[in-house]
């Protein structure tokens, strides 16, 4: 055996030891049992990779674009098909579509993050308050919730995006406020299932706060469940802002966001193709590496698995 | 003497359910008091009362001589900690022991937290190889012992143990059995205790009430119990019971 | 091992030696039984020990009910002369039920409970012989009976949650050994009921078993309870046998583990401030 073989062997040992010696080393110790769990997981790894790939494509566009996204060569450059100099061919602006699938991975990290920090906190918080408040306060908040599920989503979107205006930003205030509904649900069943709950009960007999119950040893146990949720949300949050920029209300030209693209190459989706079909494989991707990155996270986080 | 807990008339109603039937009972300062009853006897429901668990409809509880409103302020749980039956649910899965005895401390701003959860460890015979595990790395006993722990480091003068023992082994509950009795020896508790094994009972208190559909069935000393002395044919039955099968 | 020879039965109905159950886990094979061996005869024999003994899974692995992923093997595993281990699962399915029998520890989670008490007692029945719908319904009447619920009717149509324990592990009990099973394997058949009702339904076991001459594995931790119901005690620890003996002779027992455990427990008039704890040796392990 080698001395780094011999030095990883100890390392493991050290994160997986029964009696860490201090915070960190039992932090770390549990996250590295989660990780094991999910790298267990091949497609789960596949989706972290594809993942992985957005974000590197979204922070180094400017140097893997060869063109702008936005201003195009309209006298030489029209409609090209998929060659060497344009990979993925052009638009009927002249603009090079993988430049512009490229840029778009910004736009659709910025859609997606967005979304998910307005969205899961408000839905944590609404559900979480409900589910141990109980009583008066739970049939408001619950059924306010029903409310905003009781519409379609994207209809509800629509409504929104019609009322604040068409652009990206309003785009995604809509999706965010048609999208916490579900969450406050995850939020509220978790919460009744742990509020009858022995520990629960001995932190109230220490004299905690209702507050601090909620925000301290409630909301660490939903976490994860919402996580999950809102990974395999994304790629339903990814589609309809394409939807939304399809029917123009999202982003708004010359932006090269991936849905509004589908939208304008489908004047052209019978003679050239590819100026619809390269930002809907991106989309197709980048769903589906979120999808398998939210089961693997199930496997890996979920509170019913996650103990023993 | 004072009484530590003194009870009167109590009434506990769930749902148009009665639990509690109008009891009475005293529980004297530095004493061990045991609550010996089968399940639906509504013993535990008496110590769910005290703590402000369970919804009290009539009747008055005092401790140390303060009369209990609806509510209960940060004060009372100096005074009074609890320590629940199953070990497997009374410590958050998501936290280190350390985590689980920071929380009172930080909750009543105590300052020198660090010295109190070493000594609350070592109290309870787990030291400091313990403190940063979560439960899952525990076994029921050591559960048990830092269920203990974290009802002890706010340094109360009244222990309620609802079944502290039920859910562990033999050899394991003798430990924590003895465990308890220490503690109270050092720390001068006032125990109130409930259990459905008379034995336990026996071994922990000086007196006890035995309960049953929610009423007090009678009350006797530890030495009466051991002399049969009782007087009520439903205590007679339970002694029985306790002494294991007997062919018939 | 310390095995009283002398203390077994004749006519031996289940023979078990060098008994393994092996579960694989993230980090490695686990065997929860590490070659138990004993032999049963028309008799009750207690199976003691803590959790974590093994006792639970040498219970299941005569009955077959060991989960999937989890590895028997034995030297010999024979009910009757019928080698448990080679015989297929189907015939170990029609063995079960029908000449093996468990009551579990508690009824809430081993009787359906969609299905009336009477419906199930009735389908276990003809699950396991031919007859009439009438006839099964009277058979199971007389067998709510016989586990002495004074209303059998009434019971027969009640639903699992509509009892109290005490009369769901009686109605267990009856739709156990409506089929009239040889052996009965009771893992912890009382522990889940409140102590005076516990004596009932022991009561009413040790009438059955006495009465039809069946083969009774009581499975306890508790091993006062065990001694005074059981003629021969096996005690476990740590998926061995440490200690078998008669019951009668409890108070003999030779290994430090079945005298701690006797020990540790608080008994009504003796006083003993600290109680002796046990002092567990690896050697008991090894």
């Amino acid at each position: 055996m080698t001395a780094s073989d011999a030095g990883s062997l100890s390392r493991r040992e050290w994160l997986l030891s029964d009696r860490p010696a201090s915070r960190l080393q039992a932090r770390l110790g549990r996250a590295y049992v989660a990780w094991r769990r999910f790298s267990a997981n091949r497609l789960a790894l596949v989706g972290m990779l594809i993942i992985i790939a957005l974000l590197v494509v979204a922070a180094f566009a400017d140097v893997l674009a060869p063109y702008s996204p936005t201003v195009g060569d309209l006298k030489n450059a029209r409609l090209l098909p998929p060659g060497a100099a344009h990979w993925f061919g052009t638009d009927d602006l002249g603009r090079d579509i993988y430049s512009r699938i490229v840029y778009g991975a910004r736009w659709t990290l910025y859609v997606v993050v967005l979304v998910a920090v307005i969205a899961a906190p408000i839905g944590l918080l609404v559900g979480t308050v409900a589910g141990y408040a109980g009583g008066w306060t739970d049939a408001i908040l619950m059924r306010i919730t029903d409310i905003f599920l009781a519409f379609p989503k994207l209809v509800l979107a629509l409504a929104f995006v019609a009322a604040l205006g068409p652009g990206i930003e309003n785009a995604v205030l809509a999706i965010a406020i048609t999208s916490w509904p579900p969450y406050a649900r995850i939020a509220r069943a978790e919460t009744l299932t742990v509020r009858n709950s022995d520990y629960i009960k001995a932190v109230q007999l220490m004299g905690a706060s209702p507050f601090r119950i909620v925000l301290r040893h409630i909301m660490p146990l939903c976490i994860s469940s919402l996580i999950i949720r809102v990974t395999l949300d994304m790629a339903g949050i990814i589609l309809t802002a394409a939807g939304l920029g399809f029917l123009g209300l999202g982003a708004q030209p010359p932006l090269p966001e991936w849905g509004a693209m589908i939208a304008s190459g489908r004047r052209f989706i019978l003679d050239q193709w590819w100026v619809a079909a390269a930002p809907g494989a991106a989309i197709l991707i980048v769903s589906l590496g979120f999808n398998l990155l939210g089961d693997g996270l199930r496997d890996a986080l979920d509170p019913r698995s996650g103990d023993q | 003497m004072t009484a530590a807990i003194a009870i009167d008339g109590l009434e506990v109603v769930f749902d148009r359910f009665r639990a509690l039937k109008g009891v009475n009972l005293e529980v004297r300062e530095g004493e061990s008091y045991g609550l010996v009853g089968e399940s639906g006897s509504g013993k535990s429901t008496l110590l769910r009362a005290i703590t402000g668990l369970a919804p009290v409809a009539s009747g008055a509880i005092t401790v140390n001589g303060k009369a209990l409103g609806k509510t209960r302020d940060k004060a009372f749980y100096r005074d009074v900690q609890m320590v629940f039956q199953d070990p497997y649910g009374s410590l958050h899965p998501r936290q280190t022991v350390d985590r689980l005895l920071q929380e009172p401390l930080a909750i009543h701003g105590i300052s020198d937290g660090e010295k109190r959860i070493e000594r609350a460890l070592d109290e309870v015979g787990l030291g400091k190889g313990f403190r940063f595990r979560y439960a899952h790395q525990l076994s029921g006993g050591q559960r048990q012992r830092v269920a203990i722990a974290r009802a002890l480091i706010l340094e109360p003068s009244i222990l309620l143990l609802d079944e502290p023992t039920s859910a562990l082994d033999a050899s394991v509950q003798a430990e924590v059995l003895n465990l308890l009795e220490e503690v109270r020896r050092r720390r001068k508790l006032t125990f109130l205790m409930v259990s459905h094994d008379l034995a336990i009972i026996t071994h922990m208190c000086e007196r006890l009430m035995v309960m049953q559909d929610g009423e007090a069935v009678e009350t006797l000393t530890a030495s009466q119990l051991i002399g049969h002395r009782v007087s009520e044919d439903y205590t007679r039955n339970l002694l029985r019971a306790s002494e294991g099968f007997v062919r018939v | 091992m310390n095995g009283n020879r002398d203390a077994q039965p004749k006519g031996t109905l289940l023979e078990v030696d060098d008994l393994r159950v092996t579960f694989p886990t993230r980090t490695g094979l686990v065997q929860a039984v590490r070659g138990v061996s004993f032999s049963l005869g028309r008799e009750r024999l207690g199976i003691v020990g803590e959790s974590g003994s093994g006792k639970s899974q040498t219970g299941r692995a005569i009955m077959g009910l060991t989960p999937p992923q989890a590895e028997v093997s034995a030297k010999k595993l024979s009910f009757d002369g019928i080698d448990l281990l080679s015989i297929s699962p189907r015939q170990r399915r029609a063995l079960r039920g029908n000449r093996i029998a468990m009551i579990l520890q508690d009824p809430k989670y081993s009787l359906d409970p969609v299905m009336t008490i009477g419906r199930q007692i009735v389908e276990t029945l003809r699950t396991h012989e031919k007859v009439s719908k009438a006839e099964a319904r009277e058979r199971a009447l007389e067998m709510l009976r016989a586990v002495q619920i004074r209303d059998p009717a009434r019971v027969f149509d009640l639903h699992p949650h509509e009892v109290s324990g005490g009369m769901g592990q009686r109605a267990m009990i009856a739709m156990m050994l409506i089929a009239g099973p040889e052996l009965m394997i009771a893992d912890e058949p009382t522990s889940a009921l409140d102590v005076t009702v516990q004596l009932d339904v022991l009561n009413i076991l040790d009438r059955l078993v006495a009465e039809r001459g069946m083969g009774l594995i009581f499975i306890s931790h508790d091993l006062r309870l065990v001694s005074s119901f059981c003629d021969r005690v096996v005690v476990m620890y740590a998926g061995k046998v440490v200690e078998q003996l008669k019951a009668s002779e409890l108070r003999d027992a030779r290994h430090p583990y079945t005298r701690g455990l006797l020990n540790c427990m608080p008994r009504i008039g003796f006083e003993r401030h600290p109680l002796p704890v046990l002092d567990r040796k690896p050697e008991w392990a090894a």
